[in-house]
């Protein structure tokens, strides 16, 4: 978070003392709406952390789970002992545990792709910005091209053709988003090319490379930022939705799609928690990302200022 | 013109070839040949037979050029489930997947744009700050869930229409669509509705936006200098400044309906290409995985091509740009 | 002469994060029929916002806190949006600076200007078409009914604001606020349009407002001229008094810094400094850290008062003879 002070540039302004980052950060929670969201993903990514430790049960230890806890309704008792709040699932997980449990693998699975995208994505973006010319018109003809193409269907042909696994479903992930972050740094790159400052600096005789780094990657982060949040909440749904349609992580690698996956089939007969409660697990940690996101980009985007 | 138009066509037949080397690549280099083209279950003289029809054994440009030569006959294989060709099953599947990508995009502008525009005139009342938590959370939900709670709830605790299949059929101008019956609007309510979330979400935002920025325009602000009653202003001066590009935009998304449906007829049931895909995906059925492949790029492509095409039409500014570039 | 605008004590301010923008603070000026009154200043001044509270334009965060706007003895200052959309375009029209970006780009010419007509009249759309042809007419479009039918973008800039000057005389109006219509314009189109505009007014007993940022354009326009700085108006009266024997140093410096043929060779006046922030006022005069006669006096604020046939804010009346200094 430390790096939005490089992002929102400094406006020497005698009046206020206020850093861009104290800025940032009061109007960041100046939206009640935000914080809350902020505040929601911290506990979920909290729980998702501490699952070892606050869960009754570890869903994958076949010695702890117990067949004949098989779908149980909310609230029942297991034979161990203990309440399932939530319920179980057909193979007689404590749902609450199998939750916290899932949410550690989306959201592993979720930030791993995402972070990659993001370095791949600005390096190619930013070798564009750099190279110009012929590679630059190159680059960006593939990153058009694959973006007349929906992520989702550039991921399921991926995971079609490399099959199921962690780093399979990983890699699908980051060629399927890698083309957003190329993008979002190129317009930025233009945008700050056609300013006079570069021209000024170009006229100085100042290296190619410097004006890349010091100039336009700072000048990227802000946005940076924004389609990273976004498209990490994007990764996230996207893994769990190729998990739901049996093509995204194995059984073995039981993340919220998975689990809602196996609610389904249970789910005409009324048994509606299996595939409800890690929706809404899913539902929670997406939202709370995307509306941080989306306010994020409200208060670095400085043509919303006020 | 003519010229704009040539090229643009000869890049769009550049990227088909491209992707065919991809894909070729894809399913012959990356994974086993004969594990990938053959079916798992035919015996060691099949295998051997199939080996040579397909010319296994020959070297790869070879094959591409064989691989090539059958694409371009429309050959694509047949299918080790229905022993049919694939391209056929394929097209056969075609109108059910079009139907619903079409409903749900007429579903998204009707609810869409009203919403959004009501959005972006009043920006700060609570109804709009609804409208647009609702439309981020729409953003956020996951179809495949969002399917699944519709089904609970409209067709197992409601009961109110079907969970899943495409209904009764009916004939009107020679169009077969399950759209002209009542059985069949009551099938295609719930999956057009599961396809159309995300994208009412995006007409919504992209109305908003569109009339918070024409609202600031000197347009408005004259109109309203000249007296106009401001449903006069919002109606005849904003909307029509709007509506090109937000209709543009979602035109354009039919394409990715068509890919979104894949998730939706999966849950539904929905006898479209999508559900063939997944079907033929999770039964090792590949030679219809290759070519949902090559058809979803074509089509993919064609898009592109019209709308580029109609945009030099439109806006003489696009094709200079072009030559600039 | 029978007052048609009437002004006093106008303040319009703007509530920003940043603070209060005391945009307008206290400007007192009136209009007759038949009368053309200059409102000069530099951008920031205060100038265009006093034309758009006149017409109840000022959106929010901005609102008129204090003072009255008397049109035909009716008070404006705190009239609602019906009183208003009656007025406008039909009693009191206003002409903008741009008029590309004014006139709506989607639709035809003759559109936006029988709606003008029938927002306000019950006539028939061939009767207001017609009334729209002979206004074009009138300020000098030749085969009005051709360009009755092209879009914006279609006219010169010049051809532009003459139809932006037809559609304010369309329904008679007592006033016609005017700003800066000819900015954008150029020097020979500006010089047509001026004389097109003031001889509609004389023909047709108009009152107006003509606001700009140059003396040269309003000095052989105007009947009264009154000069605004930060707010403010500093100095007003006829325009010959004004021009001619200017008293405030602030005029003193606009005029001086005017090129003209018989100061060739000199250098130019300049007024230093910069336009205050609007934030943060200077205590006292608000001209005064940049006024070249500021005494120990200016740190109090002048009031204005009448002086040689004017009124006039200034603790220090410049004489003639300084201007050409």
């Amino acid at each position: 978070m430390t790096d939005m002070t490089a992002a929102t540039p400094a406006t020497p302004d005698a009046a206020k003392v206020e850093t861009p980052f104290q800025r940032f950060r009061s109007e960041f929670f100046e939206s009640r709406v935000a914080t809350f969201a902020l505040a929601t993903f911290g506990v979920i990514v909290l729980l998702a952390v501490l699952a070892p430790w606050i869960t009754p049960q570890n869903p994958y230890d076949l010695a702890q789970v117990d067949v004949m806890d098989g779908r149980l309704a909310p609230g029942s008792e297991a034979f161990a002992g203990y309440t399932m709040w939530l319920g179980s699932d057909g193979a007689g997980r404590d749902l609450y545990s199998a939750i916290l449990y899932g949410l550690r693998i989306s959201l592993a699975v979720g930030l791993a792709s995402g972070v990659i995208a993001l370095l791949v994505g600005t390096v190619i973006g930013l070798v564009a910005a750099y190279a110009g010319g012929r590679i630059e018109a190159i680059i960006m003809r593939i990153v058009d091209l694959q973006l007349s193409f929906p992520a989702s269907l550039v991921a399921l042909m991926l995971v079609a053709a490399l099959g199921k696994g962690v780093d399979k479903i990983i890699l699908a992930l980051v060629v399927a988003q890698w083309a957003y972050y190329a993008r979002t740094v190129r317009g930025t790159a233009l945008v700050e090319r056609g300013k006079e400052y570069v021209e000024a600096a170009q006229c100085l005789g100042i290296s190619k490379a410097r004006i890349v780094f010091r100039h336009i990657l700072p000048n990227c982060m802000a946005p940076l930022i924004v389609v990273g949040t976004v498209q990490t909440a994007s990764a996230i749904s996207l893994e769990a939705t190729l998990s739901f349609l049996g093509v995204g992580l194995p059984q073995t690698e039981p993340s919220l799609g998975v689990l809602i996956a196996n609610g389904f089939e249970y789910m005409l007969s009324g048994r509606y928690w299996i595939s409800v409660f890690p929706g809404l697990a899913l539902l929670f940690t997406v939202v709370s990302i995307n509306l941080v996101g989306d306010h994020l980009r409200d208060v670095l985007n400085p043509r919303m200022r006020k | 013109m003519t010229v704009f138009v040539i090229r643009r066509l000869l890049q769009a037949i550049l990227v088909v070839f491209l992707m065919s080397v991809i894909v070729f690549f894809g399913v012959n280099v990356v994974g086993d040949p004969v594990h990938m083209l053959v079916n798992p279950e035919a015996d060691q003289s099949e295998i051997a037979a199939t080996i040579e029809r397909l010319g296994l054994d020959r070297p790869i440009w070879e094959q591409y050029l064989l691989f090539l030569k059958g694409a371009v006959q429309g050959d694509l294989g047949n299918s080790f489930i229905f022993g049919e060709p694939a391209l056929q099953l394929i097209l056969q599947h075609m109108p059910a997947t079009m139907e619903l990508a079409f409903t749900a995009l007429t579903l998204a502008i009707v609810i869409g744009i009203p919403l959004g525009l009501y959005a972006g005139l009043y920006p700060d009342n609570a109804i709009s700050k609804g409208i647009m938590a609702g439309s981020i959370v729409g953003f956020s939900l996951p179809t495949f869930w969002v399917g699944l709670m519709l089904i609970m709830l409209f067709a197992v605790e409601l009961g109110w229409v079907p969970a899943t299949g495409r209904g009764d059929l009916g004939s009107f101008l020679g169009i077969q669509s399950s759209l002209f019956t009542a059985d069949g609007l009551s099938h295609i309510f719930l999956p057009a509705l599961n396809l159309a979330l995300l994208k009412i979400s995006l007409a919504i935002r992209l109305t908003r936006a569109g009339v918070r920025e024409a609202m600031g325009q000197d347009y408005v602000k004259y109109a309203r200098a000249k007296g106009l009653k401001t449903r006069r202003i919002i109606f005849v001066h904003v909307m029509k400044n709007i509506m090109i590009p937000v209709v543009t935009v979602m035109g354009l998304e039919f394409g990715s309906l068509i890919g979104f449906s894949v998730v939706t007829e999966t849950i539904f049931a929905w006898p479209g290409m999508g559900k063939l895909l997944i079907d033929a995906i999770l039964q090792l059925d590949r030679p219809i995985v290759v070519a949902y492949l090559m058809i979803i790029v074509m089509f993919f492509v064609l898009i592109n091509l019209l709308v580029d095409i109609l945009y030099s039409i439109l806006d003489p500014r696009v094709r200079l740009q072009d030559q600039g570039a | 002469m029978t007052k048609v605008l009437d002004v006093s004590g106008l303040k319009t301010h703007f509530f920003t994060r940043a603070g209060v923008v005391k945009a307008v603070d206290g400007v007192d000026f009136s209009v007759s029929k038949g009368e053309i009154m200059g409102l000069v200043g530099e951008s920031g001044s205060g100038k265009s916002i006093t034309g758009f509270s006149v017409l109840g334009l000022i959106d929010p965060p901005g609102r008129i806190v204090d003072g009255s706007i008397k049109f035909n003895g009716q008070e404006l200052a705190n009239a609602g949006e019906e009183q208003f959309q009656r007025l406008r375009g039909n009693r009191i029209s206003m002409i903008f600076q741009d008029p590309m970006m004014t006139l709506n780009p989607v639709l035809r010419v003759d559109t936006q200007m029988i709606e003008a007509i029938l927002a306000h009249e019950n006539v028939t759309r061939q009767a207001a078409w017609e009334r729209s042809r002979d206004a074009l007419g009138l300020v000098g479009i030749p085969s009005p009914e051709e360009r009755l039918r092209a879009y914006p973008h279609q006219l010169s800039g010049g051809m532009r604001q003459r139809v932006a000057i037809a559609t304010a005389f369309l329904n008679q109006p007592d006033l016609i606020i005017a700003d800066e219509p000819t900015t954008a314009l150029d020097v020979t189109i500006q010089a047509q349009i001026i004389y097109e505009a003031q001889q509609l007014t004389k023909r047709t007993g108009t009152a107006m407002v003509w606001i700009t940022h140059d003396l040269a354009v309003v000095a052989g326009l105007v009947d009264r001229i009154s000069v605004m700085y930060a707010g403010r108006i500093v100095e007003q009266g006829g325009i010959d008094d004004v021009i001619d024997r200017p008293r405030h140093p602030y005029t003193v410096g606009l005029l001086g810094s005017v090129p003209t043929a018989n100061r060739r060779g000199k250098r130019l006046f300049q007024i230093e400094g910069m336009t205050p922030n609007v934030l943060d006022m200077p205590k006292g005069c608000a001209f005064g850290p940049r006024c070249h006669a500021r005494t120990e006096a200016c740190r109090e604020e002048p009031a204005i008062e009448d002086v040689d046939g004017r009124r006039l804010r200034c603790f220090n009346p410049q004489r003639q003879a300084e201007v050409v200094s």
